[in-house]
């Protein structure tokens, strides 16, 4: 039993020993982790920073994100939004870089347009239908 | 009621087309590199403070001067850049042109990582902030791109630079005017 207990420990605990590799030690950018002074620039910057993708943990925002990019990307989307750029000419700044890819905001193109018109289509054809059986019915 | 029935099993149809499309796509490998969309523009201007006393600094004119280059982004910290320094030893002996961007590193870090991997770079910039490597749309170490002689992007390779990639690389560098 002590034994199952140990093992179930040592297990528990590997994750927590994989080593820190392929991590700078620099200290973060200036506006990483430091917010703007003014708290209607600041409230601009984060609404975008949480609509853009952090390229090296795919899953999340730059705005949830510790990694030193995610990091150097918010000191981009601050120091752009203190110096007067609109939030959504610094999306298009990030876009011209990494394609569609870094922004979470959905914008209709000629490859997105589709998942806006299936939904149309469907509560159209859904309308039509219900409609005419509740005709037939009466 | 037949009518309904056919409609039934247009439904189920749709559904398992649907299914199988989701364990297709499931199963496909992801790809997890993320293009930069800079490929075929000018370099953005950037002008960077060097990144070791034994290397001049890195500005964007200096990749405009006629010749074609190899840009290389890479840190001390990063494994795969000491892995791809055989690679860039080759291509260096094969006469290309190879500049480096240090992203987020330290002077003496730098030093020791060229002491210990060996030292490719004609020149070194130092980019604390990531900020050139954004303007590239690079999103990762090590990245390398090939910039023709007027200062455009030509080719971007991301992650390490494999001993089978090395021709394929000269070839780049070959198309861009080398």
């Amino acid at each position: 039993m002590r034994r199952l207990v140990a093992l179930l420990a040592l297990i528990l605990a590997l994750p927590l020993a994989v080593p820190v590799l392929g991590q700078d030690s620099l200290p973060p950018a200036p506006y990483a982790y430091q917010q703007l002074d003014d708290p209607a620039l600041e409230a601009k910057a984060q609404d975008l920073m949480i609509t853009l993708r952090c390229l090296k943990c795919q899953s999340q925002s730059i705005a949830d994100s510790d990694a030193p990019m995610a990091g150097d990307m918010r000191h981009q989307v601050r120091t752009r939004i203190a110096a007067g750029e609109d939030p959504e000419e610094v999306r298009a700044w990030l876009v011209s870089r990494y394609g569609d890819y870094v922004s979470y905001k959905p914008h209709l193109s000629s490859s997105t347009w589709p998942l806006f018109a299936i939904p149309l289509l469907v509560v159209l054809v859904a309308g039509f239908a219900i409609t005419r059986r509740i005709k037939a019915r009466k | 009621m037949r009518k309904v029935r056919i409609g039934l099993w247009v439904l189920v149809g749709i559904a398992a087309f649907l299914f199988g499309l989701f364990a297709y796509q499931l199963s496909q490998p992801k790809d997890e590199f993320i293009k930069s969309a800079m490929i075929g523009q000018d370099i953005p201007a950037f002008d960077l403070p060097a990144a070791t006393a034994s290397r001049p600094a890195l500005s964007s004119a200096d990749l405009a001067d006629g010749k074609p280059k190899l840009l290389n982004i890479f840190a001390s910290w990063c494994v795969p850049c000491a892995a791809e320094a055989p690679q860039l030893a080759e291509l260096e002996r094969a006469g290309a042109t190879i500049v480096g961007v240090a992203i987020r590193d330290r002077e003496e870090d730098v030093d020791r990582f060229l002491a210990t991997y060996g030292n490719p770079f004609a020149r070194i910039g130092r980019d604390d902030i990531s900020e050139v490597q954004l303007s590239l749309g690079s999103s990762g170490v090590p990245e390398t791109f090939v910039i023709d002689g007027q200062g455009r992007i030509t080719y971007q390779h991301i992650g390490d630079i494999r001993p089978e990639q090395v021709s394929m690389i000269l070839e780049e560098l070959r198309k861009a005017g080398a």
